[in-house]
């Protein structure tokens, strides 16, 4: 199959929260540096996959990538158009392609309102399909989500976490969006249910030939549903690969210990792999250590890493679609 | 008529042409109506209600007992509603709870003075209420420069010396129930405002809003539909509460003769004139400082039982809860 054309591409997207203080005259003393830089491109059709520890800067990307949070610096450029400096008034025709499914399936439904008026809230804010046709359109959404269309006038507390996980779900696709960012969609939830959603949203992506942007730390969940996995470390992508690639040959020693800390089902093969233990905590992104970020953790850092930073490159035989941000990446002497 | 169908989703009006969408099921208790529910089992809160059911029914109802009783509320029954001596009578067949220094009928003034209480404590809570809640949401919602100005200006209310300024003002533009109204409600609705914005800080960032942002919402929509519901609870509570202060308040202005005017009896004049008399005339002090004592505590209960309801995962802290 030929590349398809890239539906969202980001170049070089930062965010930089400041740290303020002072209460009258405030200024500020220091910049969290969530996302710090960050180049992808997201093809139609394809789903990639964004793996990351906690702190990352996964989800300020996903906010920035939908406009939730306006960028520092750099470009989102989404069907052809750059939408990182757009209007709230301009980007609202541009809504209706982009949409965001969250992580906490208790906080993104609002108590106060009945279900059918939170997957009605789409069509109300963009005024369309009124009375009778809205309520039809509705229930075909819930239908098309596993939920049971009789319940439309019933509150989000009277559903479990995973039904109330395809309320968002319902929520989020009644505009039929392009892109659909996935913002840890699963893992507020149990096991048996993670199964369920990941499975519905796999179907949907068939059904409605949608585009996912698929965050989580999990990386049993993103090998499931992606077709290319994205590494964030430090707020920077430190690998990408197809999937099948990344998991039989990570090039970067992050994506390996990540890797290697996976859970294994079997206990003896778990006995049997080596795993790859790195030590202390990521370093703070106020003040993230100079040349490559990994190098204080790494276990194949050289003098070269702590000064110069790596570029997000091809290396050894791997092909463009598989750069690595690596001075000395695994595979190579 | 609106079917429970019709009603569940916004933006629809009348049942229009035979539907294909499915009937619903039952429709669901949202987080209001559950609370409603448990206030409804709540013992304390009941009996408050009814205390101020009977409050209110009485107010209302005032010319009714001052025509069964056969007398009015500024009537002075100086032949026999004043001892010889010129002192007020005590309770008897004909002044159910004596009389003022004036030969007024206290029972008949009490019931009157629960009118001008009961006015001034909903009226200047409606509009500290409102008012709180529109500068709060607006301070909070907006953030930024918006919530320095008004936070601060917030904060500049309620570091006021009230009756201060009330003194100054009612020496001013002389004592009147409008000015009262308006001191009382000028000087509470801050503490709302506060209250309001601290929860929407917490509120807008909640995924819900979030998500109302990604659909491409507007502001005031955002504020209307998904910001304010949620603070309707602390709104609620708020102003249970506020009732009786604000009538604490018309008291205490009207008690050093900075709110509503004599011969108009307020539960306040009547104890500032009762002071003159406390020595011979027990009904005089006891039965306005009663009805003050009565209304603020079933306004404080019912306060508290609100927020109970509102909230059951907080216990309460000095109840023993064994209720």
């Amino acid at each position: 199959m030929t590349v398809a054309p890239a539906l969202l591409r980001l170049e070089n997207v930062v965010k930089y929260f400041p740290i303020r203080t002072g209460t009258l005259a405030r200024r500020t003393v220091a910049q969290i540096r969530a996302v710090d830089g960050v180049s992808l491109a997201v093809r139609s059709g394809e789903t990639l996959g964004l793996v990351g520890e906690t702190g990352s800067g996964k989800s300020t990307l996903a906010r920035c990538v939908t406009r939730l949070q306006d960028l520092t610096a750099g470009r989102i450029v989404f069907a052809g158009t750059d939408i990182s400096r757009l209007s709230r008034h301009r980007l609202r025709p541009i809504r209706r392609d982009l949409q965001i499914i969250f992580q906490d399936p208790y906080g993104s439904l609002n108590p106060h309102r009945r279900v059918g008026s939170i997957i009605a809230e789409p069509f109300a804010v963009h005024r369309l399909a009124g009375g009778a046709e809205r309520r039809h359109r509705v229930q075909e959404l819930m239908e098309l989500v596993g939920l049971n269309p009789e319940h439309y006038n019933r509150f989000p507390a009277e559903f479990s976490g995973g039904q109330r996980q395809r309320i968002g779900i319902a929520r989020a696709l009644a505009l039929r969006p392009r892109l659909l960012i996935c913002d840890e969609p699963v893992s507020a939830l149990d096991v048996s249910i993670q199964a369920q959603i990941l499975n519905l949203l796999v179907d949907l992506q068939d059904e409605l030939s949608l585009t996912y942007v698929f965050i989580a730390h999990d990386l049993s969940v993103v090998r499931h549903v992606s077709d290319r996995v994205a590494v964030m470390y430090l707020g920077k992508v430190v690998e990408v690969a197809p999937v099948e690639q990344i998991y039989r040959r990570p090039r970067h020693p992050y994506t390996a210990a990540l890797l290697s800390a996976e859970p294994v089902p079997d206990p003896d093969a778990s006995d049997r792999r080596n795993r790859i233990v790195l030590a202390g905590d990521p370093p703070s992104p106020v003040d993230p250590p100079p040349g490559c970020p990994f190098h204080p953790r790494c276990f194949r850092a050289q003098p070269r890493c702590a000064v110069e930073a790596p570029a997000l490159t091809p290396r050894l035989d791997d092909g463009p679609d598989h750069p690595t941000a690596c001075h000395f990446p695994l595979g190579e002497p | 008529m609106s079917t429970p169908i019709v009603s569940a989703i916004a933006g629809d009006r009348a049942a229009g042409p035979p539907m294909p969408a499915r009937e619903a099921s039952t429709p669901g208790r949202g987080p209001l109506r559950l609370a409603a529910q448990r206030l409804r089992r709540d013992r304390v809160a009941v009996v408050s209600m009814v205390v101020i059911v009977v409050l209110v029914l009485s107010a209302i109802a005032a010319p009714v007992v001052a025509h069964l009783v056969g007398h009015g509320p500024d009537t002075q029954y100086r032949d026999t509603g004043l001892t010889p001596a010129g002192l007020p009578v005590g309770p008897s067949r004909e002044f159910l709870l004596g009389t003022d220094g004036l030969g007024r009928d206290v029972l008949v003034r009490v019931v009157y003075g629960a009118r001008i209480s009961l006015l001034v404590g909903v009226v200047s809570t409606v509009l500290a209420v409102t008012a709180g809640v529109l500068i709060g949401l607006t301070a909070g919602y907006y953030g930024g420069v918006v919530d320095v100005f008004l936070a601060r200006f917030m904060d500049a209310v309620l570091s006021f010396p009230f009756l201060l300024l009330a003194v100054a003002l009612v020496s001013i533009v002389g004592p009147s129930l409008t000015i009262t109204v308006l001191v009382i409600a000028f000087f509470s609705w801050a503490a709302v405002g506060r209250v309001v914005r601290g929860q929407t800080l917490v509120i807008k960032e909640r995924e819900y809003v979030q998500a109302a942002h990604a659909l491409g919402a507007g502001d005031l929509r955002i504020m209307l539909l998904d910001v304010f519901p949620n603070l309707i609870a602390p709104v609620i509570v708020y102003t249970t509460l506020l009732i009786p202060t604000a009538i604490v308040f018309e008291s205490t202005l009207s008690f050093l003769g900075l709110g509503v005017v004599p011969p108009t009896p307020t539960w306040g004049n009547m104890l500032a004139e009762s002071l003159q008399f406390y020595q011979v005339a027990w009904w005089f002090v006891l039965f306005p400082g009663l009805a003050l004592l009565i209304t603020t505590l079933a306004f404080n209960l019912l306060g508290d039982s609100v927020r109970d309801a509102l909230d059951p995962g907080t216990e309460r802290l000095f109840a023993g809860g064994s209720r």
